[in-house]
């Protein structure tokens, strides 16, 4: 019964969509931020929904996918010069580094555990100790919390043998650089970080650049409902931000949890893989948590790691391309051996198009 | 002289073939698994009248944790095997037991182990006939290691092969999938969650009993183990050449499995089953299949999920819930926990 009522819900809103497209001369390109939609999008079939004139393409959102090859070389540094026992959520294990990946370090016997709470890293450091315990910080605002909670802990229980290689960024940036894109109608915002940072944050979009942005939850008719809502707005050549995800964002965010944030972080510049440098879009440790960082701590001798140059990602990543635009894609790049990260996470704009046919089906 | 049964944990001389390997077979092993043909502890095992054609299998068994809820490495080491015969059109009636175990493992574990494996063996209708016992040293195995081989009577009247699939025959799951990968994900020690998951560990006999009664009607059967539904689906199109189309909102995923699937970033169809069928039947079969199935007990929530459609492209589409369609990939491997 709810699966009919779904999919009448869903052919109602792909109708409207249509029949507002067919009105529209230009064809209207949303980008969808977040790894957890890009995923949700292709697993739904969403796109085979829709006429060609409605482009989705995948904006920076997967944390994996914006983690440069560096990052992967130094935890790997770190696990071999200094013995460290390296803690990661699932999804970096098999991004390539330089010399191979974590994966690879650990079936060579290094240590590598698969987490999916930061906070279990206080108990493999006591477990471990004196062994150096490294934890992986890769995340948006979604995870950076929880991190500070962690760390907070690690501070107030003296934990010596605790450190973070950090690589945390924050949307808000990177996003404005996104907007300025003239081919770009609007955005599919994310939910679960629009929860950290409230939908009020992201004014700047209407105001300074002209584009609806529009927050949306996971479902698939989430999905096609603000679809919808940014159709209707470009239609009629409006621009605002609109919350159809009220349930978990509010219109100031958590409040609470970004003042965690800013008791353990503060903004610093960060390196995003296929965007370079972007001032200000990172977070660093502050005074006293700088005595977790990994980069104080160890002396790092790395060289810079460039990206094999056959790779899209970077142009993937910013929507400029799409997979199969890529040479590599499904041929010399397959998820059981991956080229760049964006094929490697399972929220990846190429995994999924790899894995779902990349909305192309007909059946 | 020590009596075995003060002994807490396996040594290596209980691999020795000496006096503690005997202690330990006698104490241990026989009273839990001797049905008859096991008591005489010969080479090997004579077995008779088993009608002119029989199916042989053997699987080996490495679960980590090997206990987990629903089940744990010694009944699924029996379920596992049976399975696989009963895939053949085959009943399950012989088993052999070889135990590979690490030395310190406890006596204890072994026993509630072997209980297991006499309690899944006896439900399954299966006798074991024949056994063996190694111990490695520390760190060799990871606690226990255990493989079964099997010998099933083959009950089917016609081959149970993919050659035999034509476009418009109906695929149907024997129930909810995804149970058993997701159980043993969620008692790993890396995950702290508290979900009511029970792996689906069990004999899938008596519902392959039943549709061999459709005989020529019944075309293939597969236990989607390792890969889950997901890969069953796309060996059933790499084998025929043929495109499968499924419909997703028939695919039967239990409330907890779905919960605990979403919050792990993985798709239930990926994760692994034993104790369920993928059949491939005759389109014409399927009313008689639902009422052959009507009362079994171990087809509870069997669902009629697609069919074999006549495109010669060998992969599955799928039918999403919003009415959209999307390819569903063979599994990669590896399960992982998503990032955020």
């Amino acid at each position: 019964m709810r699966i009919e009522i779904e999919k009448r819900a869903a052919t109602k809103l792909a109708g409207d969509i249509n029949s507002m497209l067919s009105g529209y001369g230009a064809s209207m390109k949303f980008m969808e931020v977040c790894g957890t939609h890009t995923m949700a999008i292709h697993s739904s079939g969403i796109k085979s929904l829709f006429t060609s004139k409605l482009v989705l393409v995948s904006g920076p959102g997967c944390p994996v996918c914006v983690t440069e090859k560096l990052f992967i070389d130094q935890a790997i540094f770190l696990g071999k010069k200094f013995g460290a026992c390296l803690v990661t959520f699932g999804d970096l294990i098999r991004v390539p580094g330089t010399e191979g990946s974590l994966a690879d370090l650990r079936s060579q016997g290094g240590s590598v555990k698969v987490v999916y709470s930061p906070m279990d890293v206080i108990g493999i450091a006591a477990q471990v100790a004196p062994q150096p315990v490294v934890f992986l910080g890769v995340g948006f605002e979604t995870t950076i919390p929880t991190v500070a909670v962690t760390l907070k802990t690690a501070l107030s229980q003296n934990v010596g043998n605790l450190f973070v290689l950090p690589a945390f960024k924050t949307i808000h940036r990177p996003l404005k650089i996104l907007a300025s894109q003239k081919d770009l109608s609007g955005f599919l915002l994310p939910g679960h970080v629009s929860a950290i940072i409230g939908a009020d944050s992201y004014d700047y979009l209407p105001r300074d650049h002209q584009k609806p942005g529009v927050i949306a939850g996971f479902d698939g008719l989430d999905i096609l409902l603000a679809i919808r809502s940014l159709v209707k707005m470009t239609v009629k050549n409006e621009a605002r931000i609109e919350n159809e995800y009220r349930t978990v964002v509010k219109p100031e965010g958590n409040v609470v949890a970004r003042a965690l944030i800013d008791e353990v972080f503060e903004p610093a510049d960060a390196s995003w893989r296929g965007l370079g440098v972007i001032p200000g879009s990172g977070l660093a440790l502050r005074t006293p948590y700088d005595a977790f960082d990994a980069l104080k701590r160890f002396p790092m001798e790395v060289p810079a790691a460039p990206d094999d140059p056959r790779c899209k990602c970077a142009r993937i990543l910013t929507g400029e391309l799409t997979p199969n635009q890529c040479g590599l894609f499904g041929g010399e790049c397959v998820p059981e051996a991956p080229v760049g990260p964006c094929m490697v996470s399972s929220e990846g704009t190429c995994a999924a198009y790899y894995k779902y046919g990349g909305g192309s089906v007909d059946a | 002289m020590t009596p075995s049964f003060q002994v807490n944990s396996i040594s290596l001389a209980h691999g020795g073939g000496g006096k503690m390997s005997r202690q330990l077979i006698r104490d241990l092993i026989m009273p839990r698994l001797n049905r008859g043909k096991l008591a005489a502890l010969p080479d090997s095992v004579v077995l008779s009248n088993l009608g002119d054609k029989i199916a042989f299998t053997t699987d080996s068994f490495v679960v980590s944790p090997i206990f987990f809820p629903g089940g744990n490495i010694g009944s699924l080491s029996v379920h596992g095997t049976c399975n696989d015969l009963a895939c053949s059109g085959a009943q399950p009636v012989f088993l052999s037991v070889g135990l590979i175990l690490e030395e310190g493992f406890p006596m204890e574990k072994l026993s509630r182990l072997l209980d297991s494996m006499s309690e899944a063996a006896d439900i399954c209708g299966v006798e074991i006939v024949t056994g063996d016992t190694k111990v490695t040293p520390k760190g060799a195995t990871d606690l226990i290691f255990i493989n079964t081989a099997g010998i099933g009577k083959v009950r089917s009247a016609v081959e149970l092969t993919p050659t035999r699939i034509a476009p418009g025959d109906a695929i149907i799951v024997s129930g909810p999938v995804g149970n058993h990968g997701m159980a043993v994900m969620l008692s790993r020690a890396e995950f702290s969650f508290d979900f009511d998951v029970k792996s689906d560990s069990a004999g899938i006999w008596p519902v392959v009993e039943r549709l061999l009664t459709l005989e020529s009607g019944l075309k293939f059967l597969r236990d989607p183990t390792r890969g889950g539904l997901s890969a069953t689906l796309n060996e059933i199109a790499g084998l025929t050449g043929f495109t499968v189309s499924v419909d997703e909102s028939m695919i039967p995923v239990s409330p907890e499995v779905s919960a605990a699937a979403e919050l792990l970033g993985i798709n239930p169809l990926e994760a692994a089953n034993e104790g369920k069928v993928v059949a491939v039947i005759d389109s014409g079969s399927v009313d008689r299949a639902f009422d052959l199935l009507n009362d079994c007990p171990q087809a509870v929530g069997a669902s009629l999920i697609g069919s074999v459609i006549g495109e010669n492209k060998p992969r599955v589409i799928m039918k999403t819930r919003i009415g959209g369609s999307r390819v569903l990939s063979e599994p990669m491997g590896e399960l992982l926990p998503r990032i955020c």
